[in-house]
């Protein structure tokens, strides 16, 4: 009895030095950089690691990228078992696998905060940090469609077919759909700079006439402007595109007639995420709840405040 | 483009051999057609400089995986080699020209320092196969998890961008053109006639046959198999590196999504072109149409509205075996 009593006591006594120390570990979890707007998550996630626990001595911040929704399942379990984590910010891959892995964490006792794309059982979470993905389409072909005075013809190029890009296009026609402006063709480049660069030349080929490129991400949008470039049909036409990427917030700054704008949809919120997160832990002040990130436009007189060029992304 | 198979195929005696080159040919002819009919854009001289442009990527590294897979290899790495290669020679030649060297000298030492990079690559994945007795599969595809980490952390997650200033020396290479016809074609149509010239008619290319052909033979014919696989791998890395010498300077920069699938789609063409997957038997001009065949369906995609977005794949996936099936009907 007394072998079996001696440990037990000791991993209480542990347990509770470990309380009193206030030591509190969260969990990030998030995709890796695979493309430009991971990318951002990722250096967001870094650079607020290190001013959370610059700010918070008892706070321990662990980072975890994965390559797949699998893999970042994979992670949660790590994290609870390891980690011993008492919060957890999650970007998830995809909603709905990863729903289940995230509901056992939560079980756990762990504060979970999801951030970006939402879970299938909104009630696992305890905060919800997100992006407006149908306000961000919105945004975006309502600037078009007051620049083109409600006429004209438009070429859309689509991010991967997920949940996001749907939103996004349903959005932007919902506007699109009162005015004269058609649609001339939409086609997957996958928020990619190589498939944004090859769908718009493609576009050109086909078509004499366009008025302005709906690339809804950055990196598409780079590609459609060297297509534009090398056809020499750059003053033809204005491109909107989306996230923040620093080169294109650039572009708006300097106003540039090929890039007047930008729409936010920005990899900082994973930032925020982690920042809410930490005051839930490190305050009293109220946090549970949802917190929906305006898709503000980027216009030439805002785009300084938008502008870090030190990120990554 | 079209010409060059019958001459190579007539001049070789055996009756067997034109039938494998003209099928993947009539399948990019039939592709043509379809096309041109769906599209009048399509058969425009811009457009189809875009096609053979684009081609040029996966046709070039296609061309060094012709010689992998007939010496009976196989090489996954070549797309993250591609992006890494690219990451590391936009960094080096950002660094160089901060040293103050003069634009255009720059950019010849990058290129150089991609060739170099790229030999030095592929004699890595050669060397690791033969002196450590690796199936090619595994080898390349830890290097594969390598070079796409190593170009992902060069970047810092994000994406590595080429100096404007070296932009537009560099730009030329890519969208400027000799005779009419832009750059990249005229280099994918070098590497394919040096290509087909070292494969089909110098000793190291029948010994890349005989290996691939029956390995054993060939060593007891004294052939040195070891140092030749290595070789077909170091060729295969130099082709990356051209690849990526007219890649870098289309939009200036490489990031963890660079290149992603293209082993799958440089593998794809050697094969469509009518080169076995076992090894043995294939030719260079096979994999230069199956390199156009494949960026010829996507550009017919992207040209119609009569197919579903969702499917695009599935017509790909479709086009390629029908393609394969054409040929292995015809060839028995």
């Amino acid at each position: 009895m007394k072998r079996i009593l001696i440990p037990i006591a000791a991993l209480l006594a542990a347990t509770f030095a470990f309380a009193q120390d206030g030591a509190v570990t969260i969990g990030v979890s998030i995709p890796a950089a695979t493309h430009g707007w991971t990318g951002g998550v990722n250096w967001w996630a870094e650079r607020t690691e290190a001013d959370l626990e610059g700010r918070y001595p008892n706070l321990n911040i662990v980072i975890n990228s994965a390559g797949s929704a699998s893999e970042q399942a994979n992670d949660l379990q790590d994290m609870v078992a390891i980690d011993q984590i008492d919060a957890l910010v999650i970007l998830p891959f995809e909603s709905d696998p990863l729903t289940d892995p995230v509901a056992q964490v939560a079980d756990q006792g762990v504060f979970v905060t999801v951030v970006d794309r939402g879970l299938i059982d909104p009630t696992i979470r305890d905060v919800y940090v997100a992006g407006n993905n149908p306000q961000m389409g919105r945004v975006s072909c309502e600037y078009i469609s007051e620049r083109l005075n409600g006429e004209g013809n438009i070429v859309v190029l689509r991010g991967i077919p997920t949940v996001i890009d749907n939103q996004r296009v349903e959005g932007c026609m919902e506007v699109l759909e009162e005015t004269d402006i058609e649609v001339l063709a939409m086609e997957y480049a996958n928020w990619n700079r190589d498939d944004g660069f090859e769908v718009m030349q493609d576009f050109l080929s086909r078509f004499d006439d366009i008025d302005a490129v709906w690339a809804q991400d950055d990196d598409i949008a780079v590609g459609v402007i060297a297509a534009l470039e090398q056809a020499g049909r750059s003053d033809e036409m204005f491109i909107v595109g989306g996230a923040g990427m620093k080169e294109m917030i650039k572009r708006v700054m300097d106003g540039d007639d090929l890039v007047p704008v930008d729409v936010l949809y920005p990899p900082s919120m994973i930032a925020t995420a982690m920042e809410v997160t930490a005051l839930a832990f490190v305050s009293d002040v109220p946090v549970l709840g949802e917190y929906i990130l305006d898709a503000t436009l980027i216009t030439e007189e805002n785009a300084e405040r938008y502008y870090f060029p030190d990120a990554a992304f | 483009m079209t010409t060059p198979p019958d001459a190579t195929a007539t001049a070789r005696p055996k009756r067997r051999i034109p039938w494998q080159t003209l099928t993947p040919l009539l399948g990019l002819v039939a592709l043509v057609i379809v096309g041109s009919l769906m599209n009048p854009a399509f058969l425009s001289s811009t457009n189809i400089f875009n096609v053979l442009t684009r081609s040029a990527f996966i046709g070039i590294i296609a061309v060094g995986s012709t010689f992998v897979i007939i010496a009976g290899g196989i090489d996954l790495s070549v797309g993250s080699m591609a992006a890494f290669l690219a990451g590391a020679m936009i960094l080096f030649m950002n660094a160089m020209l901060a040293t103050g060297l003069p634009p255009l000298a720059v950019l010849g030492l990058g290129i150089v320092f991609a060739l170099l990079l790229g030999l030095a690559a592929g004699t890595f994945n050669g060397m690791t196969i033969t002196r450590g007795r690796i199936e090619p599969f595994i080898v390349t595809l830890g290097t594969l998890g390598i070079f796409r980490s190593l170009v992902t952390y060069l970047a810092d997650g994000g994406t590595i961008s080429l100096d404007f200033a070296l932009r537009n020396v560099a730009r030329p290479i890519y969208y400027g053109s000799f005779l009419g016809v832009p750059w990249p074609i005229w280099i994918f149509a070098i590497v394919a006639g040096v290509g087909a010239l070292v494969l089909h008619r110098t000793r190291f290319g029948r010994y890349v046959f005989a290996i691939g052909s029956n390995e054993d033979v060939a060593r007891y014919s004294a052939i040195r198999v070891q140092r030749i696989k290595t070789l077909t791998y170091v060729i295969q890395g130099f082709a990356v590196a051209l690849a990526v010498i007219i890649y870098v300077p289309r939009l200036g920069s490489a990031s963890g999504s660079t290149g992603v699938l293209w082993e799958l789609e440089a593998i794809a063409a050697v094969i469509i072109g009518g080169t076995a997957l076992k090894g043995g038997s294939g030719h260079v001009w096979g994999t230069i149409v199956g390199a156009i065949l494949l960026s010829t369906i996507g550009n017919v995609l992207n040209l119609t509205d009569v197919i579903s977005n969702y499917l695009n794949q599935a017509v790909q996936g479709v086009i390629i075996i029908l393609a394969v099936l054409l040929q292995r009907g015809r060839s028995r």
